[in-house]
């Protein structure tokens, strides 16, 4: 306990040690808020600037978490077919590797003239975004499900089905979590993208709009926030994947709390 | 051994004029595990398949489990042809194989959850019947209290122990042992026989047991099969007549060692012709 607690404690001098050089060589170097703020500023932004910045947030998180969702919802679906079939996974793969070269920046005009700026294309822009990850993680684990494992089911005359809800889906989770947490900041550089080149409301319009009359402290004040979205997010999957995948790492909560 | 008489006559194996080839013919990287094989066991029987390593031991019970399909011939499990619904199977490995996000309860359990007629009341019973249902195999192999524990919290003779409890949580009709005591120490090895002695006594279950140890076949089977590598096939099949329940102090005895015995110069003879050929 008081190993994690150095640890911990180590780990939040680093983080501030950071900001800490930052505001240094701002003031030091006398330079300009135009070019880079210092962080006590765009902290003072943040705070002043609070009910602007709000709802901008809460659309950038809504567009995201749906898109993440649709990413994961497809993702699995996806790496299930490619990983379960020898078919799919020669006929989908090299589809899958030449979409997710595309830059999405490329696809967002795309969406916008299908649906209109707004809302849609970012939901669709972060699924495309994060679903890449996704499917090749859970492809690749369903692929590395230890055949042995799948013999004791095909003894007892398991269907398919069973097989792969039985032994192949939580032999894939471990794969799967890792894909998340990745693909959760994913989802947010592709919603943020989209409301860059497309839309009135969110996180990379706020930025857009913010950079174009050189306010510079707002522009990071939005960095920030999605950075800490980030963080919050990929901290949340952390803790579920914990829970679920404990039997990975063998960790002794996980063989308490299962 | 009246009991026989009770059970529906034919027999639960029958391999008929099996051939196992794997690779192609054509770039001559073919090579035979199984030459051609007919082997026929009847209900109750406890056979033993031994030999030396790639003689097609393993090839045979994964034909009868079903996990590998017959190049010729036919295998029937039950009077009928492997793959349909039929006999209810039981299988250790030589591996404990036991799934690692579970804990040894829900792993033992699995058979039940996936095998008729337990998988209808699954959801109902898991709880309270099946439930006690492990705890009793569990204490049967000498793990009682083990339930909550995760295979990797168990040592590998323990995790075997819980990996037979399996195989047999389902009173399987037929029970498949590939080497399930192969790697463990001389003392388990000797307890767990006891235990699947006595399981094959009060349950009377059709086994299929492949071991390299001459002394666990003896002790263990009714009839005794020995085979030969390259290509792959039986060349012996003999009776065990010694009485149950067998016990360790019995090995010693002088017609048991001169069983064994017999047994070692005929695989030392085949293995002796095999490699002249070779």
């Amino acid at each position: 306990m008081n190993d994690s607690a150095r640890r911990h404690m180590l780990s939040a001098a680093c983080i501030l040690g950071f900001f800490v050089a930052w505001e240094i060589i701002c003031v030091v170097f006398d330079i300009s808020d135009i070019v880079l703020p210092k962080p006590s500023q765009i902290l003072v932004t943040m705070w002043t600037r609070f009910p602007a910045i709000w709802p901008h947030a809460v659309q950038t998180l809504y567009t995201t978490m749906v898109g993440f969702a649709f990413g994961i919802l497809f993702g699995v679906a996806l790496g299930v077919l490619i990983g379960s079939s020898r078919l799919a996974y020669d006929a989908v793969y090299p589809l899958l590797v030449g979409f997710s070269s595309i830059p999405k920046v490329a696809v967002v005009p795309i969406f916008v003239l299908w649906f209109g700026a707004g809302t849609v294309p970012a939901v669709l822009t972060a699924m495309i975004t994060c679903i890449f990850p996704i499917v090749v993680n859970v492809a690749t684990g369903l692929a590395a499900t230890e055949p042995e494992l799948q013999d004791v089911m095909r003894t007892l005359r398991a269907t398919k089905w069973e097989i792969l809800w039985n032994i192949g889906l939580p032999r894939t989770m471990p794969y799967f979590f890792a894909s998340l947490k990745v693909a959760a900041s994913l989802a947010f550089v592709g919603a943020v993208i989209s409301e860059t080149v497309a839309s009135n409301r969110g996180i990379g319009n706020l930025m857009m709009i913010a950079s174009s009359s050189f306010d510079v402290p707002l522009v990071f004040a939005g960095l920030f926030i999605l950075a800490a979205l980030g963080v919050a997010l990929y901290a949340g999957f952390s803790l579920i994947e914990g829970r679920v995948t404990g039997w990975a790492i063998r960790s002794e909560n996980f063989a308490g709390g299962g | 051994m009246d009991e026989s008489a009770l059970l529906p006559a034919g027999n639960v194996i029958d391999l008929e004029k099996v051939r196992v080839t794997f690779g192609s013919a054509r770039n001559k990287s073919q090579v035979t595990a199984l030459a051609e094989t007919s082997l026929r066991i009847t209900h109750g029987e406890f056979v033993a398949l031994v030999g030396p390593s790639g003689c097609g031991k393993s090839t045979i019970l994964k034909l009868v489990a079903g996990t590998l399909t017959a190049t010729e011939g036919n295998v029937f499990v039950a009077g009928r042809e492997v793959d349909a619904e039929t006999a209810r199977i039981g299988m250790a490995f030589q591996n404990p194989t036991l799934l690692p996000w579970l804990n040894v309860r829900d792993n033992i359990m699995m058979p039940l959850k996936i095998v008729q007629p337990f998988k209808q009341e699954f959801a109902r019973k898991r709880r309270t019947e099946y439930r006690d249902r492990v705890e009793e195999s569990l204490a049967r192999v000498g793990l009682a209290g083990f339930g909550d524990k995760f295979p990797w919290q168990l040592s590998g003779g323990m995790q075997q122990r819980a990996s037979l409890c399996r195989a047999l949580i389902h009173d399987p009709t037929l029970l498949l042992l590939d080497e399930p005591f192969g790697a463990l120490d001389q003392f388990t090895r000797e307890e767990l026989w006891e235990i699947m002695q006595q399981l094959w006594i009060d349950k009377r279950p059709t086994v299929l047991l492949v071991t390299h140890d001459l002394k666990e076949a003896t002790y263990l089977a009714t009839r005794i099969c020995v085979m030969q590598a390259r290509p792959g096939r039986i060349v012996a099949d003999s009776v065990v007549p010694f009485a149950r329940p067998r016990t360790i102090d019995i090995s010693f005895q002088p017609e048991f060692v001169s069983l064994t015995q017999r047994l070692r110069e005929r695989i030392v003879a085949a293995r002796v012709a095999q490699e002249a050929v070779s």
